[in-house]
Parts: structure tokens; C-alpha cells; sequence
């Protein structure tokens, strides 16, 4: 056991706990903070995708020890009341479906346009193609990228 | 910028080369046969998986391609929101089918790829040592890539699952260090 500090949404935490735990089981056993999905564990569908200091980790097979003295963000980090665009796109073209692997998805998508603020098609499939949605909603989101991209640098529709 | 050759490159190929020349036959059998064991750990899929052809790199133990359209990426670190540090941890993680790990995992960079997968052992050999293709490693170099690079060394602690290179790491080291020291002759 270790005392490991983090901040997570722009809180400081102190969380005294075994530094191999999975950054997943931190936010969501330990936080609270249950906008964040378990879904294989392996790595293999990205529903619990957060940002690492910039980077859209995946935080079911991320050390506690990795997250030490960084910066996470969670899906109810970005805006407290929904207002990130990525968070409107996302109700403008109402892509959940179940709703399970969303939270991953709009990570995924806030990493990408930081990146790439005007995203091809291309580069959103490839970027997104690590968060798997079995309701396959990849079209409707493919589109809500492009439409967070258009209100994130001020082009409306 | 970083010059193409470094000085001990140049040395290192200088005496390389002086000692190739005044190999004897015996020698430079003894000096080819000693690579054998070196393309076998090679064609290993812990060290060809990565040292793939192309953009996508491969995994498993038959080469499928990596899911998830992984791209190596300008750096051989993936693409924007697809780093490859975004799943694989700085270790191998205890789980079946979970992501192999090492410090700062990535692929080789784009323009020196070490692709050996379908090269025959000569080729793989001559691959290895030259420095326009190997990131401008002397035989000393490739040694000492082998011996420590995280990378290198992740292939013996993949994870459970998959197979292990067929000898230690040990005795990979030691095996590159006797082609080093016997002159690094290639098959044909």
C-alpha cells in the first residue's frame, strides 16, 4: 500500500491504495466517479477510456503508479453540466444507443480534435477505432465528431 | 541535427571491414555459422511482430494484424488518440490477452523499420549490421541494444500466452556477442 496523489477533474486526491490497482477500479471504487465504464478489462474495447495528461489511456489496465502526480480527466470532467462540445455533438445527433461504451467514445474523440481539430473522416476512424459500440453507432458518431469539430472552432452548421 | 554517422560507427565499420579482409575461410565460417542462432530468435514472433513491414504492425504468434487499425505512426508511437503507451503499460500485465508491456513501448521508426519477416538469413544478417538500415548502429551498438533496450528484453516477459524466443535472453546476448567478436560475416 501507498499513498499515491493525483488530480482528477482538477481535484488533488490522496488515495492510499496497492499502486498495481487499475486507474478504473481508483475513479469508480474510490471517487465515485462511475461516468467511467468497465468492459473487458484487457484493453480490447476502450469503454474506459480517460485522459492521462493529454492521452486517451485505458484506464482498466492502467497502474494506480502511472497516474501518480498527473493530471486525469473523466467523462465528468469535461463539463459539469454537458456543455463540452463534444457533449453537445453527441446529443445533436443523439449517437448513444445503449449508451455503455459512450463515455469512452467522446475521451476518445476530445483526444482527437485536440490533435487534429478539422478531422477527415479517415482520421476519425482510425482514431476512434479503438472503442468498440455493439449497437454500432459508428456512423452517427463518426458524424458527431465532425459536427464537435465544427463547433469547436467556431464553424456552425 | 543528429549526424547520419557517428564517429564510432565510422570506426566501428572501419574495423569491422579490416577484419572482415583478413578473415581466413575457417573464420569467417565459424563467424557466418554464428549468426544461426541469431535469425532464429529473430523470426521469433517477440521481435518480428514489431519489426513488421509497412504501417500496421501485427501481433499474436502468426502475424495477424494488430486490431484496432493501429498505425505506427511519425514517431513509431501510434497516431493521435492511438498511442501505443494508450494500452501498453510499462510492463506485461498478468491477464491472457491483455497488452505486452516495457518502458516507452513503440515500433521502430518509420524510416528504419528493420522489417526482416521474409528475408532470407543473409539478408536478415546483412540488414542488422548496416547502419543505413539499423539506425546507425555499430555491431558494439547492436550488443549493447540487445543486451538492455526495455524493448529487446520485453520479448522474453511477453505475458501468459505467448511463446518465449527459443533461448534466453542471456544466451542471446551471448550469442550476438560471439558473431560481434568473431567479425559478424553473413550467409550468403
Amino acid at each position: 500500500m501507498a499513498a499515491i496523489t493525483l488530480t482528477v477533474n482538477g481535484t488533488r486526491h490522496v488515495v492510499d491504495t496497492d499502486a498495481a490497482t487499475p486507474l478504473l477500479w481508483v475513479l469508480r471504487e474510490s471517487l465515485g466517479l462511475t461516468g467511467t465504464k468497465f468492459g473487458c478489462g484487457i484493453a480490447q474495447c476502450g469503454a474506459c477510456t480517460v485522459i492521462l495528461d493529454g492521452d486517451a489511456v485505458r484506464s482498466c489496465v492502467t497502474p494506480l503508479a502511472r497516474a501518480a502526480g498527473k493530471s486525469v480527466t473523466t467523462i465528468e470532467g469535461l463539463s459539469p453540466t454537458a456543455t463540452h462540445p463534444v457533449q453537445q455533438a453527441w446529443l445533436a445527433e443523439q449517437v448513444p444507443q445503449c449508451g455503455f461504451c459512450q463515455s469512452g467514445q467522446i475521451m476518445s474523440a476530445v483526444v482527437l480534435l485536440r490533435a487534429i481539430p478539422r478531422p477527415t473522416d479517415t482520421d476519425i476512424d482510425e482514431a476512434m477505432a479503438g472503442n468498440i459500440c455493439r449497437c454500432g453507432t459508428y456512423l452517427r458518431i463518426r458524424r458527431a465528431v465532425h459536427v464537435a469539430a465544427r463547433l469547436m472552432t467556431g464553424e456552425h452548421r | 541535427m543528429r549526424p547520419l554517422l557517428t564517429m564510432s560507427t565510422i570506426l566501428g565499420m572501419a574495423a569491422w571491414t579490416c577484419g572482415m579482409a583478413a578473415m581466413t575461410a575457417p573464420q569467417r565460417d565459424e563467424s557466418t555459422r554464428s549468426f544461426e542462432p541469431i535469425a532464429a530468435v529473430l523470426s521469433s514472433p517477440r521481435c518480428a511482430n514489431c519489426h513488421f513491414a509497412g504501417d500496421v504492425p501485427v501481433i499474436g504468434e502468426h502475424g495477424r494484424f494488430h486490431a484496432m487499425v493501429v498505425r505506427r505512426g511519425k514517431d513509431g508511437r501510434g497516431t493521435p488518440a492511438m498511442r501505443c503507451t494508450n494500452c501498453h503499460q510499462v510492463e506485461s500485465l498478468p491477464v491472457p490477452h491483455a497488452p505486452p508491456g516495457a518502458p516507452d513501448w513503440r515500433l521502430p521508426p518509420a524510416a528504419t523499420p528493420m522489417a526482416w519477416k521474409g528475408l532470407t538469413i543473409g539478408e536478415q544478417c546483412r540488414m542488422l549490421k548496416d547502419p543505413s538500415r539499423n539506425g546507425n548502429k555499430s555491431p558494439q551498438d547492436l550488443l549493447e541494444h540487445v543486451r538492455h533496450d526495455p524493448l529487446v528484453r520485453a520479448g522474453w516477459s511477453p505475458g501468459p500466452g505467448r511463446a518465449l524466443p527459443p533461448m534466453s535472453h542471456d544466451a542471446f546476448v551471448a550469442a550476438v556477442k560471439t558473431w560481434v567478436d568473431l567479425g559478424t560475416a553473413c550467409p550468403e
